[in-house]
């Protein structure tokens, strides 16, 4: 007999990012597929290895025809992670993913096999990213920011949330639910003028309004991440 | 300037449709041209608190659908010859509104009435976002407990990005009504203070309409409650809103127990 005992073990999700070369075949495809083998014939590997999204907004290939294009790429050796610049609809089963939200990295240059050790380290520019909100944030309305730190200058109303890839300073009461930290920042702090919180998270380690202390409810707090708990305490 | 008002909640059985009724009658009482617009096709009451429940022929929906033209629709109250219905559909769905025929209509309406007002269905759905999409102006409606507040603040961040005036990056005005309140309740902390709601909404106040019976009687003989007896104090809190609504001036009144007592005896000397 088993008993049903349900075992508070939390499942943890975490994103993380790659970078990826995007191809982006031209119409017609066939031309595009010649110029594409020309260059390989120039340097064999180019591709091998490396993660490759192809970005489709520049043709209008249906299922059936995008299946025949990654089953080309395939034999070329240039595996397809992801697709972008399609209808999510359009996408058949068995395609990869269709992927959407990607950034272009300036000065990234395909690296062969074999001149990797002598390839400089790539700089992957860090630019200072922050979002401010104006704004109260009201219910139902979900402010997702990976880049970074969130900023509200206003209230967080309950059934609101804010999703931070850094830190998260609410100027106003926090009555919603706040997550810092989402790309495994662990680092990343949540700070309130006024807590009423529903839930408050930093790098998928949460604690909602239940396990918040009533002494700390109402007035300014900041929570941190300290050895796989998270800790809230008091700001005078 | 015609002026477009959406009547709206989130949450449902606050009194938008009393509120609807209430304000049209106080705004056409004072002289200005009203029409009133239910929005709750397939759950239209509007007619029911206005007491033309049995002169509705064509609707909302038949003018949208070509099959009346807007003048057939329109129902002119038989109290205030300025006072206007136009009906929703009893026997269809929010499925029968459409984008462009809402616009039509609202667009002939601006070049007949100075308030247009509607009143939003429940929900956030077709119906509610129809009924805000071309509001100039909002009343929200709530009641002063947790679960009418936040769905309050759900509508609010609705009409800051569903509304043709969001879209365009403007505003639209949002006024908050307080309808329900029973300042003994409020008093014995049951339910939530007027700081507690403003604080939470951020909203400029409209009026605060004290719990009371004469809605009730109003709603049932079907006459909003600011015609059926006006001295009555929800009557004379929704006339100060109205007034406040075109711009005017006037001092808050929070009702407190003595008063609404005061009331309540006045009312039934009246009555």
């Amino acid at each position: 007999m088993s008993s049903l005992v349900c075992q508070r073990q939390s499942l943890r999700f975490r994103a993380r990012s790659y970078m990826a070369f995007a191809i982006t075949p031209r119409a017609p495809v066939v031309d595009w597929l010649a110029d594409l083998d020309a260059n390989l014939e120039r340097s064999r590997g180019f591709f091998a290895g490396h993660p490759v999204v192809l970005d489709l907004s520049g043709v209008n290939l249906r299922g059936p025809a995008i299946a025949h294009l990654v089953g080309a790429l395939e034999e070329r050796n240039i595996r397809v992670l992801g697709i972008e610049g399609i209808d999510p609809a359009a996408a058949e089963a068995g395609l990869p993913p269709v992927l959407r939200g990607g950034r272009g990295t300036p000065g990234l240059e395909p690296v062969e096999r074999g001149t990797a050790a002598t390839a400089r380290a790539l700089p992957q520019r860090q630019q200072p990213a922050s979002l401010l909100i104006e704004d109260p944030v009201r219910s139902g309305q979900s402010i997702v920011f990976a880049e970074g730190d969130v900023t509200v200058l206003g209230s967080v109303g309950s059934g609101a949330e804010i999703v931070a890839g850094g830190s998260i300073h609410v100027y106003g009461t926090l009555r919603g639910r706040a997550m810092a930290g989402v790309n495994g920042n662990a680092r990343a702090r949540i700070f309130c003028h006024c807590v009423e919180a529903e839930l408050l998270a930093i790098d998928s380690y949460y604690k909602t309004a239940d396990d918040i202390e009533d002494s700390l409810r109402h007035g300014p707090v900041q929570a941190w991440l300290e050895g796989g708990t998270l800790k809230i305490s008091a700001m005078h | 300037m015609a002026h477009v008002v959406v009547v709206t909640s989130g949450k449902g059985g606050v009194g938008k449709t009393t509120s609807t009724a209430a304000l049209g009658a106080a705004l056409a009482h004072d002289g200005d041209r009203v029409v009133v617009v239910d929005f709750d096709v397939g759950l239209r009451n509007l007619d029911l608190v206005l007491g033309a429940e049995r002169r509705v022929v064509f609707d909302l929906i038949s003018v949208i659908n070509g099959v009346a033209k807007l003048s057939q629709a329109l129902i002119r109250d038989k109290r205030l010859e300025n006072l206007f219905l136009m009906p929703a559909s009893q026997t269809r769905d929010k499925d029968a509104l459409t984008e462009e025929g809402i616009a039509g209509v609202i667009a002939e309406l601006r070049e007949r009435f100075d308030w247009i007002i509607c009143d939003s269905p429940a929900g956030i759905e077709r119906g509610a976002t129809l009924a805000m999409r071309h509001a100039d102006s909002a009343i929200i409606v709530t009641n002063p407990e947790v679960s009418s507040v936040r769905d309050s603040d759900r509508i609010i961040g609705l009409l800051d990005s569903k509304t043709v005036k969001a879209e365009r990056g403007e505003r639209v005005d949002k006024h908050l009504l307080i309808t329900r309140y029973h300042p003994l309740r409020a008093a014995r902390g049951d339910m939530l203070s007027i700081d507690d709601v403003l604080e939470i909404l951020l909203t400029p106040l409209l009026g605060i309409i004290p719990e009371s019976e004469d809605v009730l009687r109003a709603s049932n003989v079907g006459s909003p409650v600011t015609l059926n007896n006006p001295l009555s104090a929800p009557a004379r809190a929704y006339f100060d809103a109205a007034r406040r609504l075109r711009g005017e001036e006037i001092a808050m009144q929070v009702p407190n127990e003595s008063k609404s007592l005061f009331g309540r005896l006045f009312g039934r000397k009246a009555a």
